[in-house]
């Protein structure tokens, strides 16, 4: 019974905390520019797949994972300059389209030259599974959690103790209050896209070896990520990190005491509940529009 | 203004008159038909996106309904094709004016989680139900009738659809210009303002919200039995992103635009089979393109450009 729940606690937190990884990527970039960045899923995928075509090239593991990183965050950085800031202040739909044709962009490129088989990468510390009160962990899920909470902290120190990270933070609430007392809110559109693309690619490798990797896991992956972002309140940090882990847990244990074949669909479910009740999520202060 | 407001449905009823005796062949004309249904969804998702300002990123969903209902009805039940394609459209009614009070409390990228969210909850549950329909794989659709008359050939849906485009689009023009249309278009404007004035906001959203999604899954059952086929793909995220991206494309709040952005879009796909391989990366630069080049969509800036409005 005990190690049956803790099993499926396992597997949730693990995905959950890609989901918060891609959470707060969404985050970062909504935060910075309004927008909805619906490639957020692609960097995931991109991070796996490159992680698996650097790793087969025979590159050591530790550059070709930091490579695997760096060129999704360049990726990120070019959809920003090439197709973000030319249509600054366009309206909602627009910026979502725009936004969704890059992610067919990148996904179809990976298709053309990456081909579309499922690929894997070996777990990065062997895959003998710990027992935990009758639960088995893999080695992997560790490195998920842990270099998740390491993240988390990084940031959550660059945006209370660094100059950089309160730029960016005071672009957040007011761009224009911002840019008046000499933040460059250009560098800080730049620096989001470029961190969030990043994290995702970041969450993609760490995920990998556990669940393997091809061309189009990024949709489903951004959509939950979307979902665990507006769970914790649209634009708010820590929000992001808990609508990850809890989304991931309410899908495993979904998955695993009501309906395995439902298991895409109960992120989706929960959202649509939390909204109608909660319309601003788990943490989202109320808002006033002026008007 | 009053005078010129059906210039351009008349032009529409022109093209389809004379259209069937000029396609050199039926692939042609089969295009044609795909392109007069698609045509029609996105009028009534314009008038939600383009006229009242919401968005919709399930809409697929309720195309879903509609192509399921007049598949499944039918196939287990024993349902008259006209019967299960109403109830298609009453589910559709009912299950969108029970989501949507809620959901239009919500704005912007809210709204679109939201409808986003119930969109593949419908996908989901089509794929996973295949003792009904079919799963993953799909299902046939038996042929539309009355009085034992069956629609079978491109040549008669073609004429069907000619009709029921032309109805629609005058329809969305009537609408557009009668108290409802311009409450519509005030509510986009402001919402504050349009509340101050007396539009009640979310009974407008609701409605119109309704409208959209039973357009969407009459057209989804009319599909389905031109088809003969539906395939659980067809009420996909993808799919709605299709439908949202003609929208936007022909130009928001443009009734000829719906008929442009839906016109090329469906021609795309076939355009695009010469790249092999590189349909989705080719795809996804014109939507970004367009969006960038062409922000207002088609439709409205040639028309500002050449001085003439709708």
């Amino acid at each position: 019974m005990l190690a049956q729940f803790l099993q499926f606690l396992f597997s949730g937190v693990t995905v959950g905390a890609t989901y918060a990884l891609a959470a707060l990527g969404f985050t970062l970039i909504y935060n910075a520019s309004n927008v909805i960045n619906f490639a957020q899923g692609e960097f995931i995928m991109l991070g796996g797949m490159l992680a698996v075509l650097f790793t087969q090239a025979g590159l050591p593991l530790p550059v070709a994972l930091m490579l695997a990183i760096i060129v999704p965050a360049i990726v990120g950085v070019l959809i920003e300059k090439l197709a973000i800031e030319p249509v600054k202040g366009a309206e909602t739909v627009t910026l979502i389209i725009i936004t969704i044709g890059a992610s067919l962009v990148i996904r179809g490129l990976v298709a053309v030259f990456l081909g579309k088989n499922t690929h894997s990468l070996p777990p990065f510390s062997g895959d003998a599974p710990i027992e935990i009160l009758g639960a088995t962990l893999l080695p992997q899920s560790l490195w998920v959690l842990g270099v998740t909470a390491l993240v988390v902290v990084a940031l959550w120190y660059f945006f209370n103790r660094t100059l950089q990270g309160k730029a960016m933070l005071a672009t957040s609430v007011n761009r224009l209050a911002a840019e008046l007392v000499g933040i460059n809110t250009g560098w800080v559109l730049f620096m989001s896209f470029a961190m969030s693309a990043a994290l995702g690619a970041l969450g993609g490798i760490l995920l990998t070896p556990i669940t393997m990797t091809s061309y189009d896991v990024g949709i489903m992956l951004g959509l939950k990520g979307f979902v665990a972002a507006v769970l914790g309140g649209l634009g708010n940090g820590l929000g992001a990190v808990v609508g990850g882990l809890l989304v991931g847990i309410l899908e495993a244990m979904g998955a695993g005491y009501i309906s395995s074949a439902y298991k895409d669909a109960i992120p989706f479910v929960l959202i649509l509940f939390i909204l109608f009740f909660m319309p601003r999520g788990l943490f989202g202060g109320k808002s006033t529009d002026r008007v | 203004m009053k005078k010129n407001v059906y210039n351009g449905l008349y032009l529409v009823i022109a093209i389809l008159l004379v259209l069937p005796f000029v396609l050199p062949n039926s692939f042609y004309l089969d295009l044609a038909v795909r392109m007069a249904i698609n045509a029609v969804i996105v009028l009534g998702l314009n008038l939600l996106i383009g006229f009242a300002g919401q968005i919709s990123l399930g809409h697929a969903g309720f195309l879903g309904i509609g192509a399921y209902a007049s598949a499944v009805l039918p196939t287990h039940f024993g349902w008259h094709p006209l019967l299960a394609m109403g109830a298609g459209a009453v589910a559709t009614g009912i299950l969108a004016a029970l989501v949507a009070r809620p959901i239009f409390k919500l704005k912007g990228n809210y709204l679109a989680m939201a409808t986003l969210g119930l969109g593949i909850i419908i996908s989901i549950a089509l794929r996973n139900e295949a003792q009904w329909t079919g799963g993953p794989d799909g299902m046939p659709v038996p042929a539309m009738g009355l009085f034992g008359f069956e629609l079978t050939s491109d040549k008669q849906w073609y004429w069907v659809v000619a009709l029921l485009l032309s109805v629609s689009v005058w329809a969305s023009l009537n609408l557009i210009d009668s108290p409802f249309g311009r409450a519509l278009r005030a509510l986009h404007g402001s919402e504050v303002a349009s509340q101050v004035v007396g539009v009640d906001v979310v009974r407008y959203k609701v409605a119109i919200f309704v409208l959209s999604a039973v357009f969407a899954s009459l057209m989804g059952s009319v599909t389905a039995h031109y088809v003969g086929f539906v395939s659980p793909n067809f009420a996909d995220f993808f799919h709605s992103i299709e439908l949202v991206t003609m929208v936007v494309i022909g130009g928001m709040a443009s009734v000829y635009g719906s008929l442009v952005g839906a016109v090329l879009l469906t021609a795309l796909p076939q355009a695009l089979a010469t790249f092999e391989g590189w349909e989705t990366v080719v795809f996804g630069a014109i939507l970004m393109g367009c969006m960038i080049f062409l922000p207002k969509g088609l439709v409205p800036t040639l028309a500002a450009k050449f001085g003439k409005g709708e």
